[in-house]
């Protein structure tokens, strides 16, 4: 009785793991084939070639779209971070009125669905002139980008002891200097882990590239896959799109392994996907 | 707050003052932006909805109140003309399979988080793995996995119809995301794949949470583990578990990217995010769109605000 649970245990365990991980390793194995053996399915890696990944960035502006999808993230990130380090040390440390409000207001952003301000933000955009460039989407990544690094820092910097501050206001330091002097050193690791988490929501990010983009140099790269297509509309290029897709995978999944721990404690503290 | 004796007790008031007064200049940068590029596109989006702007001419648009949204016209004849949003067939089939999706989906997810968490939060050997192996499904972009599964998910060459086929489980080959009966269990799959991991990494944060003595004492009185499940485990992660059934609703009550690529023009698919955008962007009705997307607003406003109403659910974590 107790082997057999325990052997029900791990069939669990191999289930999960295996649905986890196979369209994954499937995607892998697609993008190594080419010609007719891409339509046959097969479990196991049966060849290797690397001609959709030469064709990938042969065909249309792959580089410039994973150069625009690094540029425009880190952009969002760094100007996020930049307001969310005084502005969480303004809601975790000191009391004001109106306090609890603000932070309710900041979660509510970072939960609006996006296309509410699509009309408004799309009016603003071509106002200001910066339509079809990476701005467009470094400015409007903002809204959800900086309640999310705000929210997270926050309840990191609730928890730290009031005694370190202590001694800095002793010492008579302005704000300014506890934030710079005190704080910034402790917070480095929610840093990284914040800036990670915003980082792969800008990275992924869909609905705003799609529409303030309209040019294969300016799109990012879930809009550049979304649009890869064969020479018509039936030949599906599925060798192309699945190495695409496993090159702007890789590196992501390469960072939230090394980081996973830090990750799994940035997420459950701002309980906020990424 | 309690500074040391060296501070007088009107110093004490001064220097609260100065930390409110740097507090104001920190949080203003913020509450700029946040006005700047949420507030007053909002706000522009509402407005749009009152009038008849277009794409393409952006500011010649005209207040007409709310016949976007509703309006009516008697013929001479007698009979009643409706016509807006409101009695649009194409917007209410959108909204019942947002709610649809919304639904299922994060009551699938819930279920099936906890079942990992729960395999999670148990000592075996290998756990780290799993986590990790969890994690992937996460960290994929949602286009990626979109690409994926439609392409796993092929009709002709896709490896679910193979495996389904060589199991005897189905005798001919489904188009899962063009045929109008799977197109909603195709998202529904890929969905539920993708962020069934967050639901789990957030249900096993609540686990965690737990005395582990709790287990051992309901062992020695020999109650079983399912009961001892429902009665003790389940109430106490029940906080955790409604913070991270509120996130996932928001989450899917605003899906655009899987679906948009997962099963375009599949009117079984069509949720209120991707109508209110075809109108706006692809067919030009740019107010009509507009007063679909301040409707979806709405009905999420509302529903946070029921919900944490009627669950009390405490998002600001005050209390801790």
């Amino acid at each position: 009785m107790k082997s057999l649970q325990t052997l029900a245990f791990y069939l669990l365990v191999l289930v999960i793991v295996v649905v986890s991980v196979f369209p994954f390793y499937y995607a892998i194995l697609t993008s190594f084939k080419t010609g007719t053996s891409l339509f046959e399915v097969d479990y196991w890696p049966t060849s290797f070639s690397l001609s959709n990944y030469y064709s990938v960035f042969q065909q249309g502006e792959f580089l410039r779209n994973i150069l625009n999808s690094v540029f425009v993230a880190t952009m969002t990130v760094a100007l996020a971070l930049l307001m969310a380090v005084t502005a969480s040390y303004a809601l975790a440390r000191v009391r004001f009125r109106g306090r609890g409000l603000l932070l309710m207001t900041i979660l509510a952003v970072s939960m609006f669905p996006q296309i509410a301000v699509l009309s408004g933000l799309f009016e603003m955009i071509r106002f200001i002139g910066i339509y079809n460039t990476p701005w467009a989407l470094i400015l409007s990544y903002t809204i959800f980008t900086l309640p999310f690094t705000v929210w997270v820092l926050t309840t990191f910097m609730r928890d730290l002891p009031i005694e370190i501050e202590e001694a800095a206001i002793v010492d008579g330091a302005t704000p300014w200097q506890i934030i710079t002097k005190v704080f910034l050193p402790l917070m480095w690791p929610a840093l990284v882990t914040t800036g990670l988490l915003a980082f792969i929501g800008a990275w992924n990010e869909f609905l705003f590239a799609l529409t303030f983009t309209s040019s294969n140099e300016t799109r990012t790269v879930p809009v550049a896959i979304s649009l890869l297509s064969g020479a018509t509309q039936y030949e599906t290029p599925w060798g192309i799109i699945m190495a695409a897709s496993v090159l702007v995978t890789v590196p992501i999944i390469i960072l939230v392994l090394i980081f996973q721990r830090k990750i799994v404690a940035g997420l459950t503290a701002g309980g906020v996907k990424g | 707050m309690n500074p040391s004796h060296a501070v007088s007790s009107s110093g004490k008031a001064e220097l609260q003052t100065q930390r409110i007064r740097a507090a104001m200049w920190f949080l203003i940068p913020m509450i700029a932006a946040l006005v700047l590029v949420a507030a007053y596109p909002l706000f522009r989006s509402i407005y749009f909805s009152f009038t008849d702007t277009s794409l393409s001419n952006l500011y010649g648009g005209q207040w007409i109140g709310f016949d976007n949204y509703l309006s009516w016209r008697t013929l001479p004849s007698g009979k009643t003309i409706f016509r807006g949003t409101l009695v649009d067939p194409a917007w209410w089939n959108a909204v019942w399979n947002t709610v649809r999706f919304a639904f299922v989906s994060v009551t699938l997810e819930a279920i099936l988080g906890m079942i990992v968490a729960l395999v999670l939060n148990a000592e075996f050997k290998g756990r780290g793995l799993v986590r990790a192996a969890i994690l992937i499904p996460w960290a994929i972009p949602t286009i990626v996995s979109a690409k994926m599964w439609s392409w796993m998910l092929n009709d002709q060459f896709g490896i679910i119809n193979d495996v389904l086929m060589n199991l005897g489980i189905i005798s001919q080959k489904i188009a899962w995301t063009a045929s109008v009966d799977t197109a909603m269990f195709a998202v529904l799959i890929v969905d539920i794949w993708k962020t069934t991991p967050f639901m789990a990494l957030l249900c096993l944060a609540g686990l965690q949470m737990v005395p582990k003595d709790v287990y051992e004492a309901s062992k020695i009185d020999g109650i079983h583990p399912v009961k001892v499940f429902f009665k003790i485990t389940l109430p106490l992660v029940k906080p955790a578990l409604m913070v991270a059934i509120i996130f996932r609703m928001l989450d899917a009550l605003r899906i655009f990217d899987l679906i948009y690529v997962l099963t375009p023009n599949s009117s079984t698919t069509k949720t209120m995010s991707i109508i209110s955008r075809e109108n706006m962007i692809e067919f030009d009705k740019f107010a009509y769109g507009s007063a679909q997307s301040t409707l979806l607003f709405t009905f999420i406003a509302l529903f946070v605000i029921l919900y944490i109403w009627l669950g009390k659910v405490d998002l600001s974590g005050d209390n801790k």
